[in-house]
């Protein structure tokens, strides 16, 4: 009998428990350790976020699917690894300290065979002075968060509607931001819905990015073949927002947000600031924080996880220019280098690099996009990381299944306004996800396989893709032949 | 009799970026929300999507 302890019940976690589950026999054990009771549709967060859609819609409690399914969950957040055990007991465990309500601040050491890291991200709002909410500006990453946006975003439509005017900025809260696609899709949903509700003419909306060009979206954007050019894809995001009338900052790191005010520092080392109505600022990322000891209690927290809290893997790590980073830099099996039973998956893993060329201000302060790690991937790694899992546990020595991001393509849909007739949503497909120079010289990706469109056609496949992968988050029947 | 300065008038939408932007024309955004265009679009994105999505599962 194996236990496999999964850490996280996002996009990765949630669907290598579930492969796991598929895949091994009743007499495994899987468990899911997270501190949130529900799953969140994350892509969905934005419609709760300009209030078309009730949170409700976006999360579901994880509790009574992991019952019916045979998973065990712990409604807790892991706190430290003990990959070798401790002198009493030489057992891998984890330390996790519960957040349901009847244990709050209970501490358990919960075993493993096989641990997957997919703790997801760290919402790093406290990287910049006065940021996130609760404070001067708000975020749709979670669904209570999306929450507090619309209230505010529904209020300031009664304002308008009332003849005052107001400045909306959407975009990224700090130099090394990542999910510049949600702040886009933010931004052009934002601006749909102040047309629906007959206020456009009262408002103005800056989309406020680390991004060298818009379009960059953390992967030194992409190249598309279109009406007999290759264009690259700030041509395409400019014209959205200019057809939109959305006027727009690149190159600019938050530095600090007051109320009613945000401070940036562009790459050309001005200092600026403007001033809003409603900011809706995305937090960079960080690892969630959690440490590592060895068998006699020594911190090896440095050997299993990368300064910035994210788990090492079987990348490369060493610190080179950005002329020499290679597609194979990236890691395939998402397994720890020191500990053979300990995995990373999702955002929990730390990339060898950023994907985006790296530019520093001339106060020395980075300003680019980090790389992004959305949905698909996300998923796809999860169950490769399970796979091997699998196969370990059935006698194999080592993993075998692979899913480097240079080698996988991802597919996002960025609503552009959420109407069956009049919507619209910008639909893009990237291969590989990491540019790959020495398969693809001239522009590191595959053109036969890279596109992207705006249209009616787009907001369809949102939608569908909304009710069909919460249909499989919920482990409907058939939920295995729904893909990643 | 000379020639007076001419003036040129930097507009506000010169001012701003968006002033440099592609933008589409009316056929263009027509196409966007037309109906029978979009049903085929809708086809062909998914077909692409389930291309890229076997292609990103063959290490699995």
């Amino acid at each position: 009998m194996a236990r496999v302890v999964v850490l996280g019940a996002g996009i990765s976690g949630h669907t290598a428990a579930a492969f796991l589950r598929k895949w091994l026999g009743r007499n495994d054990q899987i468990v899911v350790v997270s501190p949130l009771p529900h799953y969140n549709w994350v892509p969905s967060n934005i419609w709760v976020g300009v209030g078309l859609l009730k949170p409700e819609k976006v999360v579901f409690p994880l509790a009574p699917v992991y019952r019916n399914h045979g998973i065990e969950f712990k409604q807790a957040r892991a706190v430290a690894l003990y990959p070798e055990g401790t002198d009493t007991d030489a057992s891998s465990a984890v330390e996790i300290e519960w957040t349901l309500e009847a244990k709050a601040g209970e501490r358990e050491r919960v075993t493993y065979d096989f641990l997957i890291n997919a703790t997801g991200p760290k919402l790093n709002f406290a990287a910049t002075d006065g940021l996130g909410p609760g404070k001067n500006s708000l975020s749709v990453c979670t669904a209570d968060h999306a929450r507090e946006t619309s209230r505010v975003f529904l209020e300031l439509i009664e304002r308008m509607k009332l003849g005052e005017r107001k400045r909306f900025v959407v975009g990224t809260g700090h130099g090394m931001c990542t999910c510049e696609g949600a702040a886009f899709e933010y931004a052009v949903n934002l601006e749909f819905e102040l047309r629906a509700h007959g206020v456009r003419d009262k408002a103005e909306v800056v989309y406020l990015s680390n991004e060298y060009e818009l379009g960059d979206f953390g992967m030194d954007g992409v190249r598309i073949r279109r009406s007999g050019y290759v264009t690259p894809s700030n041509i395409f995001t400019e014209s959205l927002f200019a057809e939109r009338g959305i006027d727009w900052i690149t190159r600019a790191h938050v530095k600090k947000v007051e109320p009613g005010r945000a401070f940036y520092e562009t790459l050309e080392g001005e200092e600026k600031e403007i001033s809003f109505d409603m900011a809706m600022l995305l937090p960079p990322f960080s690892g969630v924080g959690l440490k590592a000891f060895d068998r006699k209690g020594e911190d090896i927290t440095p050997r299993v996880f990368a300064p910035n809290g994210f788990m090492k893997v079987d990348a490369d790590y060493q610190q080179k220019p950005y002329e020499e980073w290679r597609s194979r830099d990236w890691p395939r099996y998402y397994q720890s280098p020191s500990f053979k039973n300990l995995f990373a998956a999702g955002i929990a893993f730390a990339p060898p690099h950023a994907v985006s060329r790296p530019r520093v201000s001339p106060k020395g302060t980075p300003i680019f996009a980090a790389p992004p790690r959305t949905g698909m991937p996300s998923a796809t790694i999860g169950k490769t990381v399970a796979r091997n899992i699998v196969d370990m546990i059935r006698g194999g020595d080592k993993p075998t299944h692979t899913a480097s991001m240079a080698e996988m393509g991802a597919a996002c849909v960025a609503s552009a306004g959420a109407n069956p007739f009049t919507g619209t949503a910008a639909s893009m497909i990237v291969f590989p996800i990491v540019p790959d120079f020495e398969r693809f010289p001239e522009y590191g990706r595959d053109l036969d396989y890279t596109m992207g469109e705006i249209g009616l056609a787009g907001h369809w496949i949102k939608i569908l893709l909304h009710h069909m992968f919460l249909y499989k988050a919920r482990l409907r029947p058939g939920w295995s032949l729904i893909p990643e | 009799m000379t020639e007076q300065p001419r003036e040129y008038a930097q507009t506000k939408a010169q001012m701003k970026p968006a002033f440099y932007a592609t933008k589409p024309t009316g056929a263009t955004l027509f196409l966007r929300t037309f109906f029978p265009w979009q049903v085929w679009r809708f086809l062909w994105i998914n077909f692409k999507m389930l291309i890229i999505i076997h292609k990103s599962h063959k290490g699995l």
